[in-house]
């Protein structure tokens, strides 16, 4: 009950995230990829066919659809979605596919390279790039331009051309198990708290023997630019031709990032960075933070404990990663038109935003405000308010050609720092050499 | 009279010349490609061809979405002079130096001991080709936890006698160990069976003679059971040899490759260039360096074999 007033009264300020938003996606324009590690796409239900039951009519179409985001947790309000859309429009059916994220973009590009990709599929920003410039997407014409946040909708542009409506996005925040903080004694995380205050928290929960430990954040590429914006540092210089995370912000950001490992936080030799490791150990009740996205939302929505969500602290200023994802006809579709109707539906009708909503399955990109209004009002967790409220203050990921093999370098070097193979500053001057030779 | 019939019938058959001779030939080819049909055609479709494709994807840029791009030998100079190529062979050929012993000696010291007349032999002989045929995701996830340096049986044995514990898999150092013995263990039962087949191909009366001249156990091993077992050795060698250069899915499930690239092997780079960084005209040019080396290596084994094989 006072949740809810909670909610009703905060909703001005969430109108106001919301513009906050737009404007950080039209800043951003090359948004970002799911985070992989912070966001272990479980792969138990690895694949679910959702082929309709009745052996479709002589003249009806199918349109296959292939998407990682409604795995592990989110299945059922897709195939809701796929329901309504085939009552609404007979004639069409709609084959979905869902994989884990860690195994998607491998298999989706061989089958774009075999010609054998699905009619529609999910792309993450980041790769809508590449998609979209080589050629392999579908242009959509006569969209309800009117419908999408324009930012969002322009995000999936090439050149002006449409090739992608956007289907959600999400952000990152700090999730903590309140029963363990009440059972420890310690205050719960608020707005106003910094790195100092998660460290000395986790250092209180933290119980070895119990197996209970104080704070979970992967030393990885996708944690390590936002603390370093956190720190106030920047990645790259200002024309983005060269790398400067080795400064001394960099250096205090992936200190804060690798010293919570194996005191605080369980090492790689506990399990760390294995698949699903951190969301189990959250479940279990077993961790007391986490930094992890909002996608997490449905996943937890049944836990036998309490738990909530605060912006996540920085060091000198706030700064919370957010991602975008976007859905895309093939260009090599026999059935375009459909297609596109279907993806138009998915993403912006307003069936299928209540269903996302109501199932808090990310954020709708949709203009209309009013249809999002409800996703405050849904518990867990109590404050919602916070995933507007990070929204405030974005880090996005620092995008170059070779994006893998950057990613793979930093948090390579992370990985020697976290296990002691090197000092920080060593780690962090070599992934700078490397992401420098990258460069070219 | 007696003699017409003999000189006759050579002369019908030397009459009876080339036409038939070439039509029999012939219908022998015909015969041949359709009793060779069966493996001939898959060889074609599934190993040939996508040889073939990749020698061609080799010789371009291509990012598996995108046009292919000619550029000629690029990706092969490219990968010459890269130092990366020189660490993920010098990573293989470490793990065939600790791989090819262990599992030559273990899987000797087995056919030896189950070459012996005991009760529940056959259960044994089972029990150790079990994992030969167990998938090798499963093996490596088995063997990532006995390994597991906090909290793995067998760092919790070494810590009960007093013995260092080293951190296996998520050691640059012991990464590759970590590799080798898994392998090891998993193909040992391999070369079991096909060391014991070649033992009891030798002829029992050698060693009998033998026992008889007076030669001591170690003897009759060294100079009977040795050579007379060369030739499955031989066989032993060069197929661990060409699997040791391809070793791939332990690696794949145990490190990723890691800590730091430590334990990256030649097809993990060639899976990585193709399916992380889109650069599948390089991953082919590696792929073919590949070949060329296990190609070669082979060859000369094989020049080799007649300084040390024995054929009885």
């Amino acid at each position: 009950m006072s949740l809810t007033t909670t909610a009703r009264r905060r909703r001005p300020a969430m109108l106001a995230a919301g513009a906050a938003l737009t404007l950080a996606l039209a800043a951003c324009s090359q948004g970002s990829a799911t985070n992989p590690t912070s966001a272990p796409q479980p792969s138990d239900d690895a694949s679910t066919e959702t082929a309709d039951a009745p052996e479709p009519a002589a003249e009806d179409v199918t349109i296959t659809y292939m998407n990682f985001s409604s795995n592990d947790g989110q299945e059922e309000t897709l195939a809701a979605m796929v329901e309504a859309f085939e009552a609404e429009n007979p004639g069409i059916k709609v084959a979905v596919e869902t994989l884990p994220y860690a195994d998607y973009f491998t298999k989706l590009q061989t089958a774009v390279a075999g010609n054998t990709e699905a009619d529609t599929y999910e792309l993450n920003f980041e790769n809508f790039v590449t998609y979209a410039s080589n050629g392999v997407l579908a242009e959509l014409t006569g969209v309800p331009a009117d419908v999408y946040k324009p930012a969002m909708l322009e995000a999936f542009q090439l050149d002006g051309t449409q090739y992608g409506l956007p289907a959600s996005f999400s952000n990152v925040v700090l999730y903590y198990n309140k029963d363990l903080f009440t059972a420890g004694g310690v205050e719960t995380p608020s707005a106003d708290w910094t790195w100092d205050d998660v460290r000395s928290a986790a250092e209180k929960l933290t119980d070895k023997d119990a197996g209970v430990w104080g704070m979970y954040q992967p030393v990885s590429f996708h944690e390590f630019y936002k603390v370093l914006a956190q720190a106030g540092g920047e990645f790259f210089n200002a024309d983005k031709t060269e790398a400067t995370f080795a400064s001394p912000q960099g250096i205090e950001a992936a200190t804060w990032l690798v010293e919570k490992s194996g005191t605080v936080m369980p090492t790689e030799a506990d399990g760390a960075g294995t698949p699903d490791f951190d969301t189990n150990l959250f479940k279990e009740g077993k961790l007391a933070m986490w930094t992890t996205g909002i996608w997490m939302f449905g996943a937890l929505a049944d836990t036998d404990f309490e738990w909530d969500i605060a912006v996540e602290p920085g060091k000198v200023q706030q700064a919370s990663a957010m991602f975008g994802n976007g859905v895309v006809v093939s260009a090599r579709s026999q059935h375009p038109a459909e297609a596109q109707k279907w993806i138009e539906f998915l993403t912006g009708s307003e069936a299928s935003t209540k269903l996302r909503v109501e199932a808090s399955w990310e954020l709708p990109p949709v203009a209309d405000e009013s249809l999002v209004a409800p996703y405050l009002e849904v518990t867990p967790p109590a404050n919602r308010k916070a995933v507007f409220d990070s929204l405030d203050s974005v880090a996005l990921p620092p995008v170059i050609e070779s994006q893998q093999e950057m990613q793979d370098i930093v948090s390579e070097e992370l990985g020697n720092a976290a296990a002691g193979r090197k000092s920080v500053e060593d780690a962090l001057t070599d992934a700078q050499d490397r992401v420098n030779a990258l460069l070219g | 009279m007696t003699l017409t019939t003999p000189t006759t019938a050579p002369r019908l058959t030397s009459r009876t010349p080339a036409p038939t001779r070439r039509r029999r030939r012939g219908r022998n080819t015909a015969w041949v490609l359709f009793f060779l049909a069966p493996s001939a055609i898959p060889l074609l479709l599934f190993t040939a061809t996508p040889m073939g494709a990749s020698l061609w994807v080799s010789l371009h840029k291509w990012n598996l979405l995108s046009p292919m791009e000619f550029i000629g030998l690029d990706n092969y100079t490219k990968l010459l002079t890269d130092p990366t190529t020189r660490s993920i062979f010098g990573h293989t050929l470490g793990y065939i130096a600790g791989y090819l012993p262990l599992v030559y000696v273990g899987g000797l010291a087995l056919a030896l001991a189950l070459n012996q007349a005991f009760k529940g032999r056959s259960f044994f002989r089972a029990a150790y080709f079990l994992p030969v045929v167990t998938s090798w995701v499963v093996v490596a996830l088995v063997w990532q936890w006995l390994l597991n340096p906090t909290n793995g049986l067998v760092n919790t044995v070494l810590g009960a006698v007093g013995l260092p514990q080293p951190g296996w898999w998520t050691d640059p150092q012991w990464a590759m160990p970590s590799i080798i013995l898994a392998s090891a263990w998993k193909d040992l039962g391999f070369v079991m069976v096909i060391l014991l087949a070649g033992l009891q191909a030798i002829p029992g009366e050698l060693l009998e003679a033998a026992r008889v001249d007076g030669a001591s156990a170690w003897q009759r091993f060294r100079h009977i059971t040795l050579p007379l077992l060369s030739p499955s050795t031989f066989f032993v060698v060069v197929i661990s040899l060409i699997n040791g250069f391809q070793v791939f899915d332990q690696v794949y499930v145990m490190t990723g490759g890691g800590p730091a690239g430590a334990s990256q092997v030649v097809v993990g780079q060639i899976y990585d260039l193709t399916f992380r960084y889109g650069r599948a005209g390089e991953a082919s040019a590696l792929s073919w360096l590949l070949f060329i080396v296990i190609l070669g290596v082979t060859a000369l084994q094989i020049r080799g074999q007649r300084k040390w094989v024995t054929h009885a």
